[in-house]
């Protein structure tokens, strides 16, 4: 990286740790941070989609529907994570593969499953064999946000229910009163309401979700735990120009500080949309809003 | 919406078909923890004795070869499933393992495994031995008196050593002489075990085709004297 890099062994200390900080290995966890970012960022809306749909087939009043919503927030929700992560994504990919398999390769005779290997015609492959390596990582990222996003997704939808129940049965009476459809109440009145009380039990799942992203190595995505791990750990001079002993947990320090850091800034954004959503609310907080106004 | 859905699938259906050609590239998985067998060096790119002797057969196999890391405890499965076609990471070729999957021949000879521990007389019949999991010395502890203690990664059994939740580790010599060298607390025991049928590259059992080539292309390093070049490079033990 720097021009004085050559030859580590004779730098000082500052300059040292400069060159070390700065090796290819070193961005692989630079740039692992920016996964975590890019998978908190997608799948956080995604799963608050998922919870939505959840919620509101769950409330239905077509029978199978309210079923299907209940279903699968009771399922995902009882299933541990580890098993769900485990399971659930080599499934996937295999149903995929299989799927592709039918349509593009009709006149394969071979079975697809032969012993213990699954086997498929290459074109099925999913992402193909001879793709990039970039391509790889894309399609195993999409099916870890996929993932997570069903198992968030469950947990919201059991909050965003709870919260739907929890809006004033008079204020849905009114608006029927007012000669609003079931659709119109639903949409105008009922949801602009239901997120100050979904919001407390929904930032304790962000605060989760940002925990959990070291799940992702399960799935084959190269996290900052996981790099955190393989850098701190011992380093022989003879296949690094930059040896050193066990130094994980200063790797592991520098991981608590970051999510220390990265859960406390969500507090304070959290706190604020608290208030912001408070405001002229038909609760004991947006009560107490309006008095310190006046 | 749904038109577009439909047209993107279809472009990406018509895109895969063209590029489909059976192994046009292979995709080698290895740990990428394990010096000098495989390791990440410090440009982030997989190196070692497996890397330089990986890409020497795909070269004379006429391959394209492609380097993936997947961690040591699932590597078999997603050989198995598909998501790359070799392991090419100091797996010992053994009887249980054959069950699963294929290997082409051995590599390197059965090189001695060795035990590394901070003093020299610890007690190997009934004491705490570390080892990685899924490994032939975690076998090995498993059918001897002492207690087995299994690690994810090799990193941790030395570190278990160090912090004395293991009295000594088991493990492939040439991995651990680097490591008693440099470090002063630790050192290599004069016991040795000599377990496995030496390092193979690891195949699906369906494709045969593929283990054919790779077989191949080893006679041809093992007869022109270029392995025992590459295994003296990286110190792996003796020659062919």
């Amino acid at each position: 990286m720097f021009s004085f890099c050559t030859d580590p062994s004779t730098l000082p200390d500052w300059q040292w740790m400069a060159c070390y900080l700065t090796t290819g290995k070193h961005m692989s966890i630079y740039w692992s941070v920016l996964t975590v970012f890019l998978l908190l960022a997608i799948t956080a809306p995604t799963a608050l989609a998922f919870g939505f749909a959840g919620a509101s087939a769950a409330r239905s009043r077509i029978a199978p529907v309210s079923w299907l919503g209940r279903g699968y927030i009771a399922i995902v929700r009882g299933v541990p994570d580890i098993a769900f992560f485990l399971f659930f994504v080599i499934a996937l990919d295999q149903a995929i593969e299989y799927l592709r398999h039918r349509a593009l390769c009709p006149d394969w005779t071979e079975p697809v499953r032969q012993g213990n290997d699954f086997v498929v015609c290459a074109a099925a492959k999913m992402p193909l064999g001879n793709a990039p390596q970039w391509i790889h990582e894309t399609y195993g990222f999409g099916l870890a946000v996929l993932t997570f996003a069903i198992v968030f997704g469950a947990f919201a939808a059991n909050v965003l229910f709870g919260a739907m129940r929890a809006v004033p049965k008079a204020q849905l009476e009114t608006a029927e009163a007012y000669g609003m459809t079931p659709r119109q109440t639903f949409w105008r009145v009922m949801v602009p309401q239901m997120w100050v009380f979904a919001l407390p039990g929904l930032s304790n799942l962000w605060m989760v979700l940002i925990k959990a992203t070291p799940l992702l190595f399960l799935l084959g995505v190269e996290d900052i735990v996981y790099w955190a791990r393989e850098l701190g750990g011992t380093k022989t001079s003879r296949f690094t120009e930059y040896p050193h002993g066990d130094w994980r947990m200063w790797y592991f320090l520098a991981l608590l500080i970051f999510y220390l850091m990265f859960t406390r800034a969500s507090e304070i954004v959290l706190d604020r949309l608290m208030v912001r959503l408070t405001r002229g609310q038909a609760t004991t907080g947006g009560e107490a809003q309006r008095k310190a106004a006046v | 919406m749904k038109s577009i859905l439909f047209s993107t699938a279809a472009v990406a259906m018509t895109a895969t078909f063209a590029l489909a050609d059976g192994h046009s590239v292979v995709r080698m998985g290895t740990e990428g923890a394990y010096p000098p067998y495989n390791f990440i060096n410090d440009a982030g790119e997989v190196d070692g004795f497996e890397r330089e002797l990986g890409d020497e057969l795909c070269a004379r196999a006429e391959l394209t070869c492609e380097w993936v890391t997947n961690e040591w405890d699932s590597i078999i499965p997603n050989l198995v499933s598909g998501n790359y076609d070799t392991i090419i990471a100091g797996m010992s070729i053994t009887d249980e393992r054959d069950e699963v999957i294929d290997f082409t021949q051995n590599y390197t000879l059965p090189d001695p495994s060795a035990y590394v521990a901070m003093s020299a007389d610890v007690d190997l019949e009934g004491g705490v031995l570390a080892a990685q999991a899924n490994t032939i010395q975690a076998a090995f502890i498993a059918e001897t008196g002492a207690t087995l203690v299994e690690f994810a990664t090799p990193e941790e059994t030395i570190a278990a050593v160090k912090n004395g939740e293991a009295d000594a580790v088991l493990a492939d010599k040439a991995f651990l002489t680097p490591i008693a060298d440099e470090d002063a607390d630790l050192m290599m025991l004069d016991k040795e075990e000599l377990i496995g049928g030496g390092i193979g590259l690891g195949l699906r059992e369906s494709d045969t085709e593929l283990k054919e080539k790779f077989d191949a292309a080893i006679t041809s390093m093992k007869e022109d004297g270029s392995l025992n070049a590459l295994i003296a490079k990286w110190e792996i033990g003796d020659g062919f």
